[in-house]
């Protein structure tokens, strides 16, 4: 997969946890867990969606490398995503 | 249109799944309401044929108003694909009779003075209204419920998001005000060593896949669940004056809504689930909850509320018990915090517990003893 397939795995991922989000004016370097009123729960839909979308198991302990839009792609590229 | 939650006075008919002449079976829903708390897939309590709607897709009507007639099969029982314990809604949303026999009983009214003088004030015949009190007899809120309701029935412009908002604030600015009213609250705090727990659940997660990796909440949940097993008087509702114990144990937890607001549906036998199954139940819950989806159930069935502010930075929640429940539990953030073991001075993840209890139902001792019971079951999580 290409970075940019990648990234719009992620987006379509948070698109579906957050529908009502303007995902275009999203920070990529700023967490979307505050951009997008994120809770536990949400992180954890998010963390299933990117697995059934790309096969990527992300360890708990990872989650925080995840935390924003640019640092998601780098994980799930350096995982085996692209 | 049933009662869904205390402070429900009127819903509207979005869609009939079934037909005059559909079979139905308990537990199968059979129409989509739209309330203040969103869109909800209601139950049907009995088995039998549809005989008539009379309330037709688009119509606003208040609480207590006869939705469809359903015709009860001569010997008919539940099948045993329908669900075997579902708990009666507080009104259902069928009768099993004529319409006619739905209203209110003929002959001299029970109605207390003060009610028959608000009825007169607002405009509101008292023969119309179905009373909740000690013998069917009518009280004040169920006029003012009443005189809601025909409020909330009257034509109305299409909602639109934030008059849904703005309606939901109001809904909950008024079961709320109604609990500082008339529920005398007790607080009791206490925090609890999340070590045990947060150790077992890291470990647990590296074994579980993806989709069934657990939440500490989930564990919360639990131990709040079986904690009520010890301290069963605080899983009740207050109804007609006096305490009605749950006859199951129905957690209800407070999800904030993505567009403001919060709804704090049931996660049914949560004290008899197990941890992955409760998990499930959860996520699903959550995901109805904010997509749209809850079932009628859900939201008249918790005996009992959690909540909790802990992701949004809280250490101590001072929750407000959601009528017609005795008791809610609040959590906040876990924290890392000096803790003594064994006479050492470490750092623990801790959270702060608060109990808030209605005093007409239970007091201080047995209070101590319920957010005990949360605490000690919480260092053994292996056994939730």
């Amino acid at each position: 997969m290409t970075r940019d397939e990648v990234r719009a795995v992620v987006l379509r991922a948070l698109g579906e946890i957050a529908p009502e989000a303007d995902l275009s004016a999203i920070k990529p370097d700023v967490g979307f867990r505050d951009q997008l009123d994120l809770d536990s729960m949400d992180v954890l839909n998010f963390i299933v969606a990117v697995h059934a979308a790309l096969g990527i198991e992300v360890p708990e302990s990872d989650y925080p490398k995840l935390a924003t839009l640019e640092s998601a792609v780098e994980y799930l590229m350096a995982r085996g995503g692209g | 249109m049933p009662i869904l939650t205390a402070d429900m006075s009127a819903g509207t008919i979005v869609e009939w799944r079934k037909k005059p002449g559909d079979a139905v079976k308990r537990g199968e829903i059979v129409a989509l309401v739209e309330t203040d708390k969103g869109l909800i897939d209601v139950e049907i309590f009995a088995s039998g044929v549809i005989e008539t709607i009379l309330v037709e897709p688009g119509a606003t009507v208040p609480t207590g108003t006869v939705l469809a007639v359903i015709r009860e099969e001569p010997g008919a029982a539940p099948t045993p694909a329908a669900p075997a314990a579902i708990p009666v809604p507080v009104a259902p949303p069928v009768v099993l009779a004529p319409p006619s026999e739905a209203k209110a009983a003929p002959g001299r009214l029970k109605i207390s003075p003060l009610a028959r003088k608000l009825a007169a004030e607002l405009g509101i015949d008292p023969a119309t209204v179905r009373g909740t009190g000690p013998g069917g007899a009518i009280r004040r809120e169920d006029i003012e419920q009443a005189a809601a309701g025909a409020a909330a029935a009257a034509p109305a412009a299409p909602r639109t998001a934030l008059d849904r908002q703005a309606r939901l604030r109001q809904t909950i600015g008024a079961a709320m005000a109604r609990s500082k009213r008339e529920i005398p609250h007790y607080y009791l705090a206490t925090t609890i060593d999340l070590h045990p727990a947060m150790t077992w659940l890291t470990g647990e997660n590296l074994e579980r896949p993806v989709g069934d990796r657990l939440l500490y909440g989930v564990l919360l949940i639990k131990a709040v669940a079986l904690a009520l097993r010890e301290v069963p008087e605080l899983n009740a509702v207050w109804r007609g004056g006096e305490v009605v114990p749950g006859q199951a144990i129905h957690v209800g937890v407070a999800v904030s809504l993505r567009s403001g607001g919060l709804v704090a549906p049931a996660l049914h036998d949560a004290d008899r689930q197990g941890l992955g199954d409760l998990m499930r139940s959860f996520r699903d819950l959550v995901r109805r909850a904010r997509a749209g989806g809850l079932r009628s159930s859900e939201l008249s069935d918790p005996t009992i509320t959690v909540t909790s502010l802990g992701e949004q930075g809280v250490e101590t929640v001072f929750p407000i018990i959601y009528p017609p429940q005795v008791a809610i539990v609040g959590f906040g953030k876990v924290v890392e915090r000096p803790w003594s073991v064994g006479g050492q001075i470490v750092s623990r993840p801790v959270i702060t517990a608060t109990l808030a209890a209605d005093h007409r139902v239970s007091d201080g001792h047995r209070g101590g003893r319920f957010l005990a019971a949360v605490d000690r079951l919480l260092q053994e999580p292996g056994r939730l």
